[in-house]
């Protein structure tokens, strides 16, 4: 079995946060899922804290991600009427194309 | 709704309060304490946060930063049979 | 703060015997005295790290956002490979810690929260202030924050892109501040003390030249 997951995705696609809402640890805020934004880094894999959390191993390692979202998209009042960004480190099990 | 830890967004209307307290003997040993809890390869932070998340709402809530961090240790060391909290128990009574 | 460090070393009786301990704060302590009774550490390895964190400050992350000011090539090389970059000023990251940098500029304005948590590059500036792990500050950085650097005394021109970094992951970011105007012939060592923790964060903008020298 590969340790790290292969790549999916490159710098400047348009990937979705999947809208899952599971019960166990995660890193994906709330705030994001079924959003959609833009990659700008790949930041290179890391044990998944998702099976880590219980004992796990975390592998494979999962291909981590710096997306970019309007924060337009995201929230209401000044920030909905700014060309504002938010940037979030997100694992590539949590992202499809957009 | 989202999860009581998963906290970004969430209507907030204090102000930030600036005031910084100088950290107490018990927290500055916690946060030690957790990283040689970590180099005995024994809890790893996803474990910690697992376990800060897991806390009832109210707890998460009320607790301090580093009194998060003593209860997920706690439940953490109990869970892998390194500690009871009878033993906690003990220990406490004899330090006071 | 004081950074004295007496010997703690006596009786487990009356360790505990501070009212103002909490429930989980005696706990914690209590759970420290059973894992070196069980000799699986030592009280002095805890000291150790104790001492380690207090000897680490903002002052840390001055020197490097001093040098990349008065040094193009080593900011470049910065942010490109943090890592690589802070050894170069004898800062060596632990083999977990991965840290990032983000520049500020007159168009591009980063701030940082952990809306999670309060994840945070401890490693290199010491522990976070009380204000960075609240709610609040967890809540609005993200929904609002122009809004929270206002509070802080920032008011961001309209033309000024914002840019909040949520550090979901085991990444940490520091903020590398715009340098200030008029300080073109200052010193690395006195740029160094414009250059405040809550900068690097990025509520706030460096200090200007005249508020470090009232």
């Amino acid at each position: 079995m590969s340790t790290e997951d292969a790549v999916l995705f490159q710098r400047g696609d348009e990937v979705r946060v999947k809208e899952d809402f599971p019960n166990h640890h995660h890193r994906t805020p709330w705030f994001v899922k079924g959003k959609s934004g833009r990659i700008t880094d790949l930041c290179g894999a890391f044990p998944n804290p998702e099976t880590r959390a219980y004992g796990g191993t975390g592998l494979p390692m999962q291909p981590l991600y710096r997306v970019e979202f309007k924060q337009s998209d995201l929230w209401e009042g000044e920030s909905a009427n700014s060309s504002d960004k938010l940037l979030m480190d997100i694992y590539q099990n949590w992202l499809e194309p957009a | 709704m989202p999860a009581v830890h998963d906290r970004g967004g969430w209507p907030n209307d204090e102000p930030i309060d600036r005031t910084e307290h100088e950290h107490a003997y018990w927290e500055k040993s916690t946060h030690a304490l957790l990283g040689a809890i970590g180099e005995l390869r024994m809890i790893v932070t996803d474990e910690l946060r697992r376990g800060i998340e897991s806390l009832p709402a109210d707890e998460y809530e009320k607790l301090s930063y580093y009194e998060k961090w003593s209860a997920s240790i706690e439940k953490l060391l109990v869970e892998k049979n390194v500690l009871t909290e009878e033993e906690i128990d003990a220990k406490v009574r004899e330090m006071l | 703060m004081s950074g004295d460090h007496h010997d703690h070393d006596h009786d487990h009786e009356g360790m505990l015997d501070d009212q103002e301990l909490s429930y989980r704060a005696k706990r914690s302590l209590a759970i420290q005295e059973l894992l070196i009774d069980k000799g699986l550490m030592t009280r002095e390895s805890i000291q150790h790290k104790m001492d380690i964190m207090a000897s680490r400050s903002p002052t840390d992350g001055a020197r490097i956002v001093a040098r990349a000011w008065v040094d193009p090539e080593f900011k470049a090389r910065l942010v490109a490979d943090t890592r690589s970059a802070v050894a170069e000023l004898g800062y060596v990251l632990a083999p977990e810690s991965q840290l990032a940098v983000m520049e500020n500029t007159d168009s591009v304005h980063h701030v940082v929260v952990c809306t999670l948590c309060s994840c945070y590059p401890t490693s290199l500036l010491g522990p976070p202030p009380d204000w960075y792990k609240s709610f609040a500050y967890r809540s609005r950085a993200v929904s609002d924050p122009r809004g929270v650097m206002r509070e802080f005394g920032l008011e961001l021109n309209t033309s000024v892109e914002v840019r909040v970094v949520d550090s979901t992951a085991d990444l940490r970011y520091i903020v590398l501040p715009e340098r200030p105007a008029g300080t073109e012939n200052m010193s690395e060592e006195k740029l160094a003390k414009l250059v405040n923790r809550d900068s690097m964060i990025g509520v706030t903008k460096a200090s200007s030249p005249e508020v470090v020298n009232a």
